[in-house]
């Protein structure tokens, strides 16, 4: 069953553009990357789903009910973290959180407690007095406390320190592992790979691909960078090649295909160094409108 | 209606409650407790505002009033009161729903299980009780400031009742429009210029009407509506302007369910 259904969602900001026919889906017990630069529209489909914001025009339904007329019903079992958090500055953290589970049915006590003590929340301080990294965990503690069926999760890791950011991708595979399906947006190739099946790229409002992570790879360019002595750029003409420059004794060049090929080529040298690359997320969006 | 963001609503609002109670009790029994003096130099204090030009009489809403019987000086003081009680409920209406999108809480409220109709009961019934609890004060200290300081005059029952039951309805109109004005305005940076804008303006607004007769003034500002001079002076309310007053605040509360339902709440931007 798709959880979410997408379709020709569209919605402008007076004249400006949030996002423009946008159509996608996401099945259940998946983590779909949703990923763009800043400004794309990640946030805008992630309001329109949770019905903060109203569509132009176009569809939205998650778990099969339309997002607009049973959007109640439908945030029972969604949890969301918002890029930038922002709570009730005199409450405690303590009090947030029971505020925050009072609007759930069944008792989320034990699992407040449990996501706590994961994400080293201290539950007596003030909002007002928290970092803005606690303040995030104190979002990712709320969005998750009433063992949500579907999450999502907008820039998620930004404000997190390194371990933190690995706690929670931890949590967020076992909470996936249990059956929740995650959409998960970010601007972080890094972060969707190492989590996401499958991930929907969105630019300037509109989707620009949709596929599964390892087709998205080996589709990719790497950036491939290689120094060795008396090296000659056309040694590397090889099918799959291109923007070869050659500066300083190195070489490097864009190199989509089978990666076999080129590491066959650097091994017959005699190389001083060699990178091979993940392109930037930039560089992916100008393959996409090449 | 939640019951749970209801008790939010409340509790975040306890100290404002309990902040302009104190003032509006103080205010009323301060100026209580000059009555005797008054009461016993009537005639000075007559021949004095007979010196006065009637404009500037009028515009304080003093024609009619005799600042030598009990209720035509609590009417004087009344006003003072008004103006305070238009202050606090303008400021719950701007605040409304407008707090939570500046400090950009609104996201955490409205991605819970609710509907925005639910949201918005629960926080005017939240700030209707509020209100009710500082009206409740000006009963007690009204009652209480006029059985200490009445001078040893009469006064009826029934007309205090009249003024001190229109609060209700006069702070019904700040609070109501307060809301629909901050849901037609793009963002409320900040509650108190606007509340004391509402506030202030229908008061100078009524204070003018005596002034300038042919333009209808009274229609608009709820000082007119329930003028505590005019229903002192007559016991009973001018009824086509009450009704006047609801039928706003009625229409106010529609017009601000159709918008809030139907409004965008930005991100951080």
């Amino acid at each position: 069953m798709s959880i979410i259904e997408v379709s020709h969602l569209t919605k402008y900001y007076g004249k400006s553009r949030g996002i423009e026919d946008v159509s996608f889906s996401e099945e259940e017990g998946e983590i779909f990357g949703f990923i763009g630069p800043n400004g794309a529209g990640k946030s805008t489909t992630i309001r329109l789903l949770l019905s903060l914001i109203h569509p132009t025009s176009g569809t939205a339904r998650v778990f099969g009910k339309d997002v607009m007329s049973h959007g109640p019903e439908i945030r029972r079992d969604i949890g969301y973290l918002p890029s930038e958090v922002f709570y009730y500055e005199g409450m405690k953290v303590i009090d947030l959180l029971k505020y925050s589970a009072s609007f759930f049915d069944h008792d989320c006590t034990q699992r407040m407690h449990e996501l706590s003590e994961t994400m080293e929340l201290e539950m007596n301080r003030r909002i007002s007095d928290l970092s803005y990294g606690n303040k995030k965990k104190v979002g990712i503690v709320q969005g998750l406390l009433h063992s949500p069926k579907l999450l999502f999760l907008d820039e998620p890791t930004s404000g997190l320190d390194p371990l933190m950011q690995h706690k929670f991708f931890d949590l967020v595979r076992q909470e996936n592992a249990r059956g929740v399906t995650v959409f998960f947006s970010s601007h972080i190739l890094g972060e969707v790979q190492r989590l996401c099946t499958r991930v929907g790229i969105i630019r300037d409002g509109k989707i620009a691909e949709i596929s599964d992570i390892r087709t998205l790879q080996q589709n990719n360019y790497k950036k491939i960078n290689v120094t060795a002595d008396g090296l000659n750029p056309a040694s590397f003409d090889l099918p799959g090649v291109t923007n070869v420059v050659a500066e300083n004794g190195s070489v490097h060049f864009f190199f989509k295909g089978d990666i076999n090929a080129v590491l066959q080529k650097v091994s017959s040298m005699k190389v001083a160094d060699v990178t091979i690359e993940e392109p930037t997320l930039e560089e992916i969006f100008m393959h996409y409108y090449e | 209606m939640k019951a749970t963001i209801y008790l939010h609503e409340f509790r975040t609002r306890i100290r404002s409650v309990i902040t302009w109670s104190v003032s509006v009790a103080a205010i009323v029994f301060l100026f209580s407790s000059l009555f005797p003096g008054f009461a016993s130099q009537a005639d000075l204090v007559k021949s004095l505002f007979a010196r006065f030009p009637p404009a500037l009489l009028e515009a304080f809403g003093m024609q009619n009033s005799d600042l030598s019987t009990v209720l035509g000086f609590y009417s004087f003081i009344f006003v003072f009161v008004q103006l305070c009680l238009a202050i606090q409920a303008g400021n719950y209406g701007f605040g409304l729903v407008s707090i939570e999108e500046t400090e950009l809480t609104a996201d955490f409220l409205l991605s819970k299980p609710v509907s925005r109709a639910q949201v918005l009961t629960s926080k005017l019934l939240a700030a209707l009780t509020s209100l009710i609890i500082t009206n409740l004060v000006v009963w007690v200290v009204s009652f209480i400031s006029l059985a200490m300081f009445n001078g040893g005059r009469t006064y009826e029952i029934g007309t205090l009742l009249l003024l001190l039951v229109s609060i209700v309805i006069f702070q019904l109109f700040f609070l109501t429009v307060g809301l629909v004005v901050s849901l037609l305005v793009k963002r409320v940076r900040s509650v108190t210029p606007y509340s004391l804008g509402l506030g202030f303006g229908m008061y100078v607004l009524s204070a003018f009407s005596a002034v300038l007769v042919e333009v209808k003034l009274e229609y608009i500002t709820p000082f007119k509506h329930l003028d505590p001079a005019y229903i002192v002076h007559n016991g009973a309310y001018d009824t086509p302007l009450v009704l006047l007053n609801v039928a706003v605040s009625l229409v106010a509360i529609g017009l601000s369910y159709w918008l809030y339902i139907r409004r965008d709440i930005h991100a951080v931007s």
